[in-house]
Order: C-alpha cells, then structure tokens, then sequence
C-alpha cells in the first residue's frame, strides 16, 4: 500500500501535476474559508455614493467588478467556489465508489453477473447527459441534491467500465489463484487483492470525475437547472447571460469561466499523474 | 511411512466444458496419499497434472467439472463439504499449495512477509507479532534472511519468491502440501538449490508432499511413489524404486530412454514420436494408443483398466503380461522411431 508520502512523491515528480495540485490547494482553502474572505453577500447590492455599483469593472474597492444589480462579483466567486467544490467532491466521490464496486463485482465474478452490470451501465452509455439532467431537475425541481444525484447516476459508467477491464486483467493473475488456494474469500481477493491493484486507475478516473461533474454542474446552471438558491460559477454565467450584458461586461464572464478552465485543467493535470503510474508507457525516459 | 492414508481419491475424472466439446482433462484417477511421504505426479505438459490439483483444491475455472467417487481427506468427504468450511479448515490449515511458477504468486502491492502473517491469521487466531515470529521462524527454515520480510516481491529474486511461497506453504504445518512443478522457470542452479531445500524440509516436518512436475529426474530423486500421467489417466503407480528398476507401462519406458542416464554416459537418448493426445470428446481407447510402438488392436477400442503387478504396482496397459519383453525391445531406437 501507498502512504501518503508516496501520493505526495506521484504528484511532485512532475511540473504540471505539481501547479495543479497546488492551485487545487487553493481553491479548496478558498472554499473553506469562503464566508469569511467573501466581503459582501453574494446578492448583497452595493451602493457607490447613494448609487447602485453597476457594472463597474475591476478596480480597488471591486477587484472582479460588480453585476448589473450591483453585485460583487468577488465575493459570488469566492462563495461559488464553495459550491463547486462541494458537487466535485461529492458527486466525484460518489460516482467513482459506485463505478468502482460496480467494475470490480463485474470483472471478478464475470459471467452472468458482469453481463447483467455491464448491459445496465451499456443502456447508461444510451442517455443524453444534459437531457438527463434537464428532465430530473424539471421533474424534483433545482436542488442541488438533485443535481448532484443527476451527475452521479450518469458519470459513474466511465469508471466502472475501465475498473471492469483492469480487474479482468488482475482477476487472471497467479497471485490470484494463489491468494484463492489459501482459502480467502471473493469479499477479501476483491478488496484486498484486487484493489490496491487498480488503485491508481481508480484515483486517475476520481479526478476525471470530479473534473467532469464540475463542468457538468457548470453546465446545467449556465442553462438554468442548477440549484437557484445556492451561487454557483454556472450559475454566475447564466445571471449574464439573462441580463443580456454579455458584450459589456468582459469581467463578469471572464472570471467564471477562468476559475472554471483553472480548476478542471488542474485536476487533468494532478489526473496525468496518477495515469503514468497506472500506465507506464507514458512515463518520460 | 506411516500406512494410514492422509488423502484418498477414487475415480476422480474432471472435464472441461467448450465449445468444441467436454475435454476430459483427468479420467478414473485413483490413488492414496499416506502420510509423511512424497508422492509424485510426473507427466508432460497439458496431461493434466494441474487441472488434478485444481479439481482437488476447487480452484477449477467454472467450465471445469469434477465428478469422483471418493476424495476422502484423514477422514473427511471432502466431495460433500460446504465451500465455506473447506475453505476455512481444510484450505492452507491442512491443504496448501506451492502453486506453479510461484514467482508470480505474491500479490506486488504487499510486503512479502505480510503476505504470509495474512495467511496466518486468516487461519489461526493469533497476534501480529506472534504471526510475525513465525514468519521469521519460516524464512530460516527456507533459507531467507529474517529481515527480507519487509521487502516487496519485486525485490526478490525468483528463487528467492519461489522460497517464500515455500514458506507460506509451511506456515500453518499442513497435512498434505501440493507442489506444482516448484522449480519452473528457475534456472538449474536455482532449481538445485530449491530442491535440496524442499528434500531438507521433507526430513525435518512431518507433512506429506504431492509433488508434480514434468521432470523425471527431480521425481527420481524426491518421491516415495510416483504416478506417470498421461492424457489425463494414470498409467503407471509405483514405488519409485520399482518404477525405475522396472518400469511396466510402453509410456513410462518411452520417458526413460528419453532421459540421460549416468550408468550409460553417451548413450543416444530416444524420444517418443508424435504428440499428447487432443482429449476432446469421448475417450475410448487407450490414450497412448497413436504413439504406442507395442500397440495391439484392442488398444484402440478399449480403455484398458489397472492391472496390480506387484503390491503398489499399477499400470493401465493390456500387454502388462509382456512387460520383461517389451523393456528389451524399448532399448532400441528402431522400435520407436521405426515401427510407424
């Protein structure tokens, strides 16, 4: 097993993965400190000199400016990375434990149970991924439970797919067979055998689905199915697009959609990590 | 030797099911295990020797089928025990397995030595430490240095993962260990040191040993008995002294010209034309029959049944009469090489 120094090691030996994980670092501080680096509410509306602060660009007193309405757009950033961090971390978790389990039941018992699974996670490959989302949130309304749960019961296919093949790969290996003569149970070769076998697999596909349930979330809000209650970075983009002052106010989509492409890209890259431990070929010489 | 038998199979016949029809991997194999000794099981690859030892050990894949008449372990119907059971008392407790090319048997992501305490303690309650202990015991008896528990596989040479599979194998004093084919893949030196380790270990522990490989050599020197498989059957059961001093069965005197001997240094070895046969679909003739120089008619239409020579002495051969003559005419390359 891999300790955490080791982890550590993974991402460190190389320069990208190194800035990901460290700009990572910083959203997740940013997100847990957000209430109180966050200076105003996010639909708190500002008033410069007994006006409204409308659509000032970035300056001192806003350094990413403020929305037609007077909001401070730093402060909804800061407070949307809250929310960001919270449906990547839990749908991607989620969804990689489920993808997981489902790819390491299917690739070791083969047979008719990998038929059944992998037939259920085919006819999931078979649905529209906006479309889902669209018509599981018209159908419970915008909660972010929703569509957290709607990011899940999609993203998990991937995984459990590449899990599946993997495991099939170990399932035929000697230690195997050898780990079965000494009596252990198919509970025990899955978990203790198995796994830690595929674990680097599985860590690269968890930052994938993170990554993936990030613009996904960013997505559906941008369309208006996210949670309206909760500020979001889709959701950000999407107050834009309805006031119709998208050709004015570069900074309002501008910062959104960085802290968007900053995020995702850093979590591809902390991925690329994890994907030359998992395949070698790719390791510089 | 004790004569009570610690393992006794009657009958046992496996078969794999394809799409291009039931392979009968082992027929109407019968034999006992007594106990404290090396059994050996010798044959050429694809004979079957492994799918016995998987079919005795229920790790056969799922199209495998075993049917048998009697698998009876010191008393146990090991045909009626529930998986859970078997695994859990007869499994590595009484049973264990040096499984073939052992190199790649320890699991990589695992200290090797950890390994071996969780095969301890998935069997015996006991501490960390006191399954520690006994690794530590174990490697001494193998030859390991103590303090290499704490490496990964990786770390180790073959012969050294070969030695600790060995160990593993020992941990809980089994009964009955079944060694397939311990040295493949090693090379000679290697082998020779492995084999001089498990003859050690044979004298200083009180288990009976299955062993089985395609080296006739290594069995001559290791076992008390030894059974000659061939497409699946037994052909010949011996005393490995009787086998060796007068071997009964074509196949078996086919094996030995095939080997170098030290008594006739230059002698021209002989091999057996021809291959193993395909064991697809219903056996009705003797499996050696095709490349059998001493074939009779009968032999492809019957499946001959062991006849007892002497006590201990089996062989499946219908000339088993003609053995004395039959040895005299093996001697010689035209009978093999011309006769087809």
């Amino acid at each position: 097993m891999r300790g955490v120094g080791e982890h550590y090691r993974i991402i460190h030996a190389n320069r990208l993965s190194r800035i990901g994980f460290w700009i990572i670092v910083g959203f997740l501080t940013v997100a847990v400190f957000a209430p109180w680096i966050a200076p105003h509410g996010p639909w708190e509306m500002l008033f410069v000199d007994g006006r409204i602060a409308s659509l000032r660009p970035p300056s001192w007193a806003f350094p990413v400016g403020t929305t037609h309405l007077g909001y401070d757009l730093f402060s909804q950033l800061v407070l949307a990375t809250r929310t960001t961090v919270i449906i990547g971390g839990v749908s991607g978790l989620i969804s990689i434990l489920i993808g997981a389990n489902i790819g390491l039941i299917a690739g070791y018992y083969g047979g008719k149970i990998d038929e059944i699974l992998m037939r259920f996670t085919d006819i999931l490959y078979g649905m529209p991924f906006l479309p889902f989302i669209i018509v599981l949130i018209a159908l419970f309304g915008r909660k972010l439970e929703y569509v957290i749960l709607a990011i899940v019961l999609i993203i998990w296919r991937t995984s459990a797919r590449v899990i599946r093949a993997q495991t099939i790969s170990i399932r035929q290996r000697q230690f195997i067979t050898a780990a079965k003569a000494r009596g252990c149970s198919d509970l025990r070769i899955i978990y203790r055998h198995i796994l830690p076998n595929v674990l680097p697999l599985l860590l690269l596909y968890a930052s994938f689905n993170i990554a993936w349930s990030i613009i996904t979330e960013a997505s559906a809000s941008f369309l208006g199915f996210g949670d309206g209650e909760t500020i979001s970075w889709g959701g950000m983009l999407y107050e834009l697009w309805l006031s119709g002052k998208t050709r004015v106010a570069w900074w309002w989509f501008a910062a959104p959609s960085i802290c968007i492409v900053l995020l995702v890209t850093s979590l591809v890259f902390v991925s690329r990590a994890y994907e030359e431990v998992a395949n070698p070929r790719l390791r510089k010489r | 030797m004790t004569t009570k038998a610690v393992l006794e199979v009657r009958d046992l016949n496996v078969r794999y099911n394809t799409s291009a029809g039931p392979i009968h991997a082992v027929s109407e194999v019968s034999f006992d295990v007594f106990g404290d000794e090396v059994f050996g099981i010798a044959g050429e690859s694809g004979c079957g020797k492994s799918t016995l030892i998987r079919a005795l050990l229920r790790l056969l894949s799922p199209n495998g089928i075993c049917e048998s008449a009697v698998i009876s372990f010191k008393g146990h119907d090991l045909r009626t025990m529930p998986d859970r059971e078997f695994r859990k008392d007869i499994l590595w407790r009484e049973i264990s397995l040096v499984p073939q090319s052992a190199m790649n048997s320890l699991n990589p992501v695992y200290r090797v030595g950890a390994q071996i305490v969780e095969a301890i303690r998935a069997h015996r309650r006991c501490t960390r430490a006191t399954a520690r202990e006994r690794v530590a015991e174990l490697f001494d008896v193998v030859g390991l240095q103590a303090d290499l528990m704490d490496s990964y596989p990786h770390e180790f040479s073959g012969g050294m993962r070969q030695r600790a599979m060995i160990a593993m194998a020992l941990a809980l004093d089994p009964a009955l260990i079944i060694m397939d084919e311990p040295t493949t893949g090693l090379d000679v030196l290697v082998q020779e040191r492995i084999l001089r380790r498990i003859r050690k270990i044979r004298d200083a522990i009180a288990s009976s040993i299955i062993l089985i490989t395609h080296d006739i050599a290594v069995i001559a020197e290791m076992c008390d008995r030894i059974a000659v498989m061939y497409g699946g059957r037994f052909m010949e059961q011996a005393r490995s002294l009787d086998l060796f001093e007068s071997p009964h069965h074509p196949y078996t005197l086919g094996l030995k010209n095939a080997f170098p001997s030290i008594h006739a240094v230059g002698a021209e070895l002989i091999s057996i034309p021809g291959f193993p046969p395909g064991l697809i679909g219903p056996q009705t003739s003797c499996p050696f029959e095709p490349r059998c120089p001493f074939r009779i008619e009968r032999c492809a239409t019957e499946t001959p049944q062991p006849v007892t020579i002497t006590e201990q002495h089996e062989i499946r051969c219908f000339r088993s009469a003609e053995a004395e003559s039959l040895r005299e005419l093996a001697k010689s390359k035209a009978t093999w090489h011309c006769s087809n």
